[in-house]
């Protein structure tokens, strides 16, 4: 059994002066839930840079790689057409061509491969269910999450030191 | 948390908490439809059944129904979808390049201007999706294979280019858009009583719930996205200037054209942000959050990229003289004095003389005289594609095939119901989408809010 306490503060400066405060004390914050990003908060309760930008040149290189492989195969090996005089005898000649069109499938694979991949990651998808533990924090209010499992502290402990922060409202649930 | 210097203009006026933004924002969605909408949209949808009605017209009987004939071959269409793709530069520009320079008073336009922006680029692709004649052809722009021995699309033109930098742009911005809007359905979402539509909110906000980690890679994700989009915007209009610019007509044939275009994309997009904005900061009260500052700021914005437009008129002409072609000197000859003069000095006036008008600081920081001249503007900017356009066509190169262009009813039709399909969109949006980047305003409260601004001082 479990207990889960829900630490509602009403201003996200509070929430991270407590959640310093409670991470001093050596206790795990599980999650924060905020209507918007609060600056700060992620090396207090020990949240990494996301790699994702990595993923976005991944799928740029990926663009890249597959335009200009596309317009080789189409413009200079399958059927090559003498269109304006331009060269279409190697791919270097019919290069300077091929720009516009390797950008923006570039940018396109990067922007929607990242998009769809935050959203994966994120498990945000159409129809999944809200996971926010009040309606308030999407509007006004902080939630912090402190669950007895991730701790080594007891709940009695837990609460105490919870209650000394400037807290607007607790909730506590018991979860078996 | 982020400091600012406390004589800077607030960019939120008022006494607002976290809790006034979202009831600013989410309380007009609420809330039943004002009448001032309801007529507004009942206009609005019924110049669309015209516009829709005149395209399935010319879908229906073909294109000899326009104007065109055989030395004006392009006109109003490419016109009007060169002037949608303009003013659809705006929305990218303020959210992706102001995000990159951090110019915070992007947030509380950004939202509106995006969703311009993808119904200005819808409109935008109506016009050559219906210059093909055949619409229901219109796959044969995609690299598809086919039953020719594979016939494939040319990658050295730049229609081609066009086709891929159009529907990058539009893809990429619908998704900018999107993901900033997850979050702000989620308020909604929660805050919606009846079951309906916060059903709909539900499915609408992915599920977000506002955990540390999500808005770790949100800022991420909005920041490349803007890194990208950045490159993106620049490159489409300076494609589409390329759709003339490679050709070999006098008064297309130039290497100014791609900043020329973009900047007065660029130019065109903030006064149709302006015209739109003000109108909706009245009829939705948000007075306090898009205030003369913002205002201000944009008409800045417009001095730089309308000077830059007009320096760029006047070079043209200059070389046109001084390179000695005299096709080249003809062409602009005649665009001054020639059968479509008017048109050339509209341009010139609504375009180089009006955005000056802003070096005035009462001009400049005046609701009254910035709508009148966003209006003045946006009409110049449609008359600058139409000089371009009709003016090098209808003189050839052989005399004998001089020509001139009149419109006809369905090209007026046309282009006037993508102006009321365009509204339709525009309203329908304002009425069930957050107008304002709701959740992202909220960061900046305790920096550029008027009342945190005055305990700093103190």
């Amino acid at each position: 059994m479990k207990k889960v306490f829900h630490v509602m503060y009403d201003d996200d400066e509070k929430l991270l002066v407590a959640a310093r405060e409670l991470v001093g004390k050596g206790i795990h914050v599980n999650e924060v839930f905020s209507p918007f990003p609060i600056h700060g908060i992620d090396p207090v309760i020990g949240i990494k840079r996301t790699r994702l930008a990595i993923t976005s040149f991944m799928y740029a290189m990926t663009g890249l790689t597959i335009a200009v492989s596309f317009m080789w195969y189409t413009m200079i090996s399958d059927w090559p057409m003498n269109i304006g005089g331009k060269p279409s005898f190697s791919l270097l000649e019919n290069l300077p061509a091929f720009i516009p069109v390797t950008f923006e499938f570039s940018v396109l694979c990067a922007a929607h491969g990242m998009v769809i991949t935050y959203l994966l990651r994120n498990g945000t998808l159409p129809g999944m269910p809200a996971t926010n533990p009040d309606p308030r924090t999407t509007d006004n209010m902080f939630v912090m999450e402190i669950t007895t499992d991730s701790n080594s502290m007891n709940a009695e402990e837990l609460e105490t030191a919870i209650k000394n922060t400037a807290l607007f409202e607790l909730s506590i649930k018991e979860i078996k | 948390m982020q400091r600012e210097s406390a004589i800077r203009e607030p960019l939120i006026l008022g006494h607002k908490t976290y809790k006034d933004i979202t009831d600013d924002v989410v309380g007009p969605i609420m809330g039943p439809a004002p009448l001032g909408w309801k007529i507004m949209i009942t206009i609005s949808s019924i110049i669309a059944i015209y516009g829709i009605g005149s395209i399935l017209y010319l879908i229906g009987t073909g294109v000899g129904v326009w104007g065109l004939n055989k030395t004006v071959g392009w006109a109003w269409d490419i016109t009007n979808f060169v002037w949608w793709v303009g003013i659809g530069h705006a929305g990218t520009l303020i959210s992706a390049v102001l995000l990159l320079f951090r110019q915070k008073w992007r947030m509380a336009i950004n939202r509106s201007a995006e969703a311009m922006t993808i119904f200005a680029v819808i409109m935008a692709a109506v016009f050559p999706g219906i210059h093909m004649g055949r619409i229901w052809l219109a796959y044969y722009v995609f690299p598809l294979p086919n039953q020719f021995g594979s016939i494939w699309v040319n990658f050295n033109s730049p229609l081609l280019w066009d086709v891929f930098a159009i529907s990058t742009y539009f893809s990429v911005s619908l998704v900018f858009w999107y993901v900033g809007l997850i979050p702000d359905f989620a308020t909604i979402r929660d805050r919606m009583v009846k079951p309906l539509p916060k059903k709909i909110y539900g499915i609408l906000s992915f599920g977000w719930s506002g955990r540390a980690k999500h808005w770790n890679r949100f800022e991420e994700l909005s920041l490349v996205l803007a890194g990208i989009a950045t490159p993106l915007v620049f490159s489409v209009h300076s494609i589409v200037s390329m759709d003339f610019a490679t050709s070999v007509v006098p008064g297309w044939h130039t290497t100014i054209f791609p900043p020329y275009f973009v900047s007065g994309a660029v130019f065109s997009g903030f006064a149709m942000v302006q015209t739109l904005l003000l109108v909706m900061r009245k009829a939705y009260k948000l007075e306090d959050y898009i205030h003369i500052k913002h205002v201000e700021y944009m008409n800045i914005v417009m001095i730089v990229t309308g000077s830059i437009v007009g320096v760029a008129y006047l070079t043209e002409l200059f070389i046109s003289w001084y390179s000695g072609v005299e096709y080249e000197s003809y062409a602009f000859i005649n665009r001054f004095s020639g059968p479509y003069s008017i048109a050339y000095w509209t341009m010139m006036t609504c375009n180089v003389i009006s955005p000056q008008l802003f070096w005035f600081k009462k001009i400049r920081r005046s609701f009254v005289a910035t709508f009148i001249i966003s209006i003045v503007v946006n009409i110049g900017m449609w008359f600058e594609r139409y000089v371009i356009i009709v003016t090098s066509l209808h003189r050839d190169y052989l005399p004998s095939s001089w020509g001139e262009f009149i419109p006809t009813a369905t090209d007026v039709g046309i282009f006037i119901g993508t102006l009321g399909i365009f509204l339709t969109l525009f309203l329908t949006f304002t009425r069930f989408f957050p107008v304002l980047a709701l959740n992202e305003l909220k960061t900046i409260l305790k920096s550029s809010g008027e009342s945190y601004r005055n305990k700093q001082v103190k």
